[in-house]
């Protein structure tokens, strides 16, 4: 059984309890200290920058050329706070109680309440290092809607809140590098983690440039490294995205959490063929405007614009009045998969819906005309007005979508599709981001605590900010307060030869293995089986059949694979090798987590244990509990779990009707 | 849209480290779909390279969706290929024809040195966001967000240019390697916002001297910068660049 540490007390009083008696670090200790921080999203940058900013000694590693490619970047549409600016009825407790909700009762109460409480804090954070969030005319903050949540609290920067919230960190970032307080190591992965006595001590990175192994010691380790979501090869996520750091933590030791736990994205621009290398993302923000429909009859090959508003079946409207085209992201996938499956899928491939903006641009239009007074305007006029005002909410987004597919889509509708997106699952933690392994942290998407089986919209940018700037640095003070005894330790102690010498003899056996098929081609059909096996709906034989295939994949990624080049200069196919070989034993353990799940809860969506009408089918009384999955040998783990307590929520079946 | 496919001549920089010289390696690729950005269509070429043996073509790419600034290819003598307010890895290949010749080249400039075929070093930048483009504020000193009204056109302003990427395409662009844009959409983001007011005349100061300091050329206001600028940062910002620094140098109290 897992111990979470949750402080004991109200729910609302926790946060500030622990704050309140939590251990401190006085300023030349602080000195002292060094605080290794891999990955420098959302998450790694403002920790980095805070701990910085503290006075710890800080090392920073991205694989990136620039701490700010990290790909929080891609994030488009808001990051949600509490801060009822809106007077619509929002407040600390109606954002805890969303996300809990959103998250179908799958999240730790305690860190999503705290959450939902520093979540005002981020928005102060960043407008005071100058983050340009959307302004009314009046100078104050503009929100907008996102799906699950019936309030508008979401903040943006157009279709660019990732970007611009990822600057002020690195910013930040920068500024602390400036002053000496952080170093930075970009082009750098990290490949192990070093452990002295039980505790992390440091990390084994490797040069991308130089191809030289780095040992690296720190009083702790804190990896922010994002989420797993290229484990099926295609998803929104980056390229370069990957497990590595998580999963090397894991193997040392480290419980890895619910990771069958996976977002599929409702509103994602359709595979267009075998070459796609990944999937882009439209923002849910369009989900405020847009609709999304297919055609009411079956294999209908009429274009879009051809088919008449009364043979059209705005099938989320109709499922879920409520609620309508902003259900949470697992409801409208499903609801996605589930048309096309029954044969009303639109475009080439059949495996897309539409996401129309006509009705939107009318109403806009409609609105606009009234503003200036132009009475009789014609249709064309007030489309034209309309159109002006969705290219000021979503020009980036539209102009994105016309040139991946060539097509206007002010002019015909979105096709779209839901892709993998975000992974829910990742390093179990406790309370104070603590991993099973002292002196080892998780942050931001790398962790599992706050979105429990499905995570609501504007949300991740939420949590990355909320762990990197006001979690960690009280926490790891914690943790730290009782280091300083404890003087750095040479590079030279055993335990680093030791870790250093592993990477290094796995790197030489990638290499030796000198076989006929490409690191990419193992890595699509890994995401096949994934995809197919593992993704919007699984069932127990086929996630059983997976995980033989997997075990095969390997054997033969292992006895198989070409990697061209030498070890020791920039080498691109050798540093996707050592992805790949983590995404593959991953995958092997999200599916056994898939299969140890008898019951359906946000995107995990196993088809025997569903509703009469298609809805999920928890099972709290059986599973309400993490799944924290401890690592013993090649194939084989240990279920560990920690039970959820609900103490102020009951969790009753998700109703968006 | 209609779609095809095409066989192409790729005339392709190779330059195995940034020691050695570099030369033009010519490879086909065929039935290429129009469908295709133009990075899958280089992850076709790599794929064929490795199955001939040969090390495929090392080039920075990360997101694919044309935010996170890592792409960074010189396509038929422009950064960035042929199309307007583009990035490479939004480029797609309905942009060429069946026999085309496309030729590829890494960023050139001195502040940019080659690390490996088309892949650059492009710290300099980060060197120069350290040298002051930040506003030095500690997380929790901040006051409650909206104590702080912005005029909507100044926010507007300073997003606008806040949306620059850091790709370098502007660097690349002009005839004297000038990091101008670059520099000017940092400056005005912050310049126009009330939060960047006390630091505003150092940060320019600072930032101008770290930007000659790397190596970076002067700029003779060609605009090729603001023609090639996957965000269309615009040439005005440039002009907001050379006033903040004039009122800055004159001023007696920094």
């Amino acid at each position: 059984m897992l111990n979470a540490k949750i402080p004991t007390g109200p729910l609302e009083n926790k946060w500030a309890e622990y704050k309140g008696h939590c251990k401190l670090v006085n300023p030349a200790n602080k000195r002292k200290l060094e605080v290794i921080v891999v990955g420098t999203g959302l998450a790694g940058a403002s920790a980095a920058a805070s701990l910085g900013e503290l006075g710890y000694k800080v090392k920073a590693f991205c694989f990136q050329d620039s701490p700010r490619r990290a790909h929080s970047i891609a994030a488009q549409g808001g990051i949600n706070a509490a801060k009822n600016y809106q007077n619509d009825g929002d407040s600390v407790f109606r954002l805890f109680y969303d996300t809990i909700k959103g998250g179908d009762y799958r999240a730790r109460e305690a860190n999503v309440h705290r959450l939902a409480e520093v979540s005002a804090n981020i928005i102060d954070q960043c407008v005071a290092q100058g983050v340009p969030f959307a302004r009314e005319y009046g100078g104050l903050l503009s929100n907008r809607s996102f799906g699950g949540t019936q309030v508008q609290r979401t903040f943006y920067a157009a279709g660019q809140t990732g970007q611009q919230l990822l600057i002020g960190a690195y910013q930040a970032l920068e500024r602390q590098v400036a002053l000496g307080n952080v170093t930075m190591y970009s082009r750098h992965e990290m490949l192990e983690v070093v452990t002295i006595d039980g505790k992390a001590r440091g990390i084994i990175a490797r040069d991308l440039v130089s191809g030289k192994l780095e040992r690296h010691f720190g009083h702790a380790v804190l990896l922010c490294s994002g989420g797993y979501g290229n484990v099926f090869y295609l998803s929104t996520n980056a390229m370069g995205s990957n497990v590595t750091a998580a999963w090397k933590a894991h193997k040392k030791g480290a419980a890895f959490a619910n990771p069958c736990f996976t977002q599929i994205h409702p509103t994602c621009i359709p595979v267009s063929g075998d070459h796609q290398s990944k999937l882009t993302l439209m923002s849910e923000s369009l989900r405020n405007d847009g609709r999304i429909w297919v055609p009411k009859k079956q294999n209908d090959t009429r274009k879009a614009t051809d088919i008449p508003e009364e043979e059209r079946d705005y099938y989320l409207e109709r499922r879920y009045p409520a609620f309508g085209n902003l259900v949470p992201r697992d409801v409208a996938s499903r609801a996605a998969k589930e048309r096309c499956d029954a044969g009303y899928g639109v475009g080439s491939s059949k495996q897309a819906v539409y996401l129309d903006y006509a009705d939107a641009i009318l109403r806009y239009g409609k609105i606009e005309a009234g503003k200036q007074g132009k009475v009789n305007a014609s249709q064309e006029e007030i489309i034209a007005l309309g159109k002006e005002v969705v290219k000021a909410k979503y020009g980036n987004l539209f102009d994105m979508y016309e040139k991946i597919t060539g097509e206007n889509p002010y002019e015909v509708p979105m096709r779209i599709y839901p892709a993998v997106h975000y992974t829910m699952g990742g390093l179990w933690v406790d309370y104070e981001l603590q991993t099973t392994v002292p002196g080892l942290y998780a942050l931001g998407e790398a962790n599992f605590s706050d979105h429990g089986a499905n995570r609501l919209g504007a949300s991740a940018l939420m949590q990355g900010l909320a762990d990197g700037y006001f979690v960690i640095p009280y926490t790891l003070g914690n943790y730290l307060a009782d280091e300083i005894y404890n003087k750095s330790i040479e590079t030279s102690h055993p335990a680093f030869e030791e870790a250093e010498k592993a990477v290094s003899d796995r790197i030489h056996q990638l290499m030796s293995i000198k076989g006929k098929q490409s690191v990419e081609s193992f890595h699509k059909r890994l995401g096949k089986i994934m995809w197919d096996k593992c993704g919007m709906a699984r069932n127990k034989e086929g996630l059983e059949q997976a995980i033989k295939e997997i075990q095969a994949l390997k054997k033969e990624f292992w006895s198989d694979v070409r990697i061209p080049g030498e070890i020791n200069e920039m080498n691109t196919e050798l540093d996707k090798a050592n992805r790949v070989a983590d995404f593959i034993e991953l995958g092997e353990l999200m599916c056994i987590d898939a299969l140890n799940r008898n019951e359906s809860c946000g995107g995990h969506f196993r088809e025997e244990f569903q509703t009469p009408d298609g809805e999920a089918l928890r099972d709290d009384a059986g599973y309400m509990y993490v799944a924290a999955w401890e690592f013993k040998g090649e194939h084989q783990w240990d279920l560990l779990k920690e039970t959820l307590n609900y103490d102020v929520i009951k969790p009753t079946q998700r109703n968006y009707k | 849209m209609e779609h095809y496919h095409m066989n192409l001549n790729l005339k392709v920089w190779r330059q195995k480290n940034s020691n050695t010289k570099g030369d033009f390696k010519t490879y086909q690729v065929k039935n290429i779909s129009s469908e295709m950005s133009f990075l899958e269509m280089f992850d076709v070429l790599n794929e064929q390279l490795i199955s001939e043996g040969e090390e495929p073509v090392a080039f920075d790419h990360d997101c694919r969706e044309g935010i996170c600034g890592m792409c960074s290819m010189y396509i038929n003598g422009k950064p960035h290929g042929p199309w307007q307010a583009n990035t490479t890895c939004q480029l797609h290949m309905r942009a060429f024809k069946d026999g085309d010749t496309i030729v590829v080249e890494p960023w050139r400039a001195n502040a940019f040195p080659v690390i490996k075929d088309l892949t650059v070093d492009r710290t300099s930048f980060d060197r120069i966001i350290q040298a002051g483009g930040y506003i030095s504020v500690n997380t929790g000193n901040a006051v409650d967000g909206n104590a702080l009204p912005i005029n909507k056109d100044n926010a507007d302003n300073s997003f606008a240019a806040a949306m620059c990427i850091g790709c370098g395409a502007c660097v690349a662009a002009c005839k004297n390697s000038s990091a101008m844009l670059f520099l000017s959409a940092k400056v005005s983001h912050l310049a126009l916002l009330p939060q960047g007011e006390p630091e505003r005349k150092t940060r320019v100061l600072n930032m101008v001297a770290q930007m000659d300091k790397e190596g970076f050329g002067a700029c003779t206001n060609t605009g090729a910068c603001e023609a090639t600028c996957p965000k269309e940062i615009s040439l005005t910002n440039i002009a907001r660049l050379n006033a903040e620094y004039l009122s800055a140098s004159l001023s007696a109290e920094k």
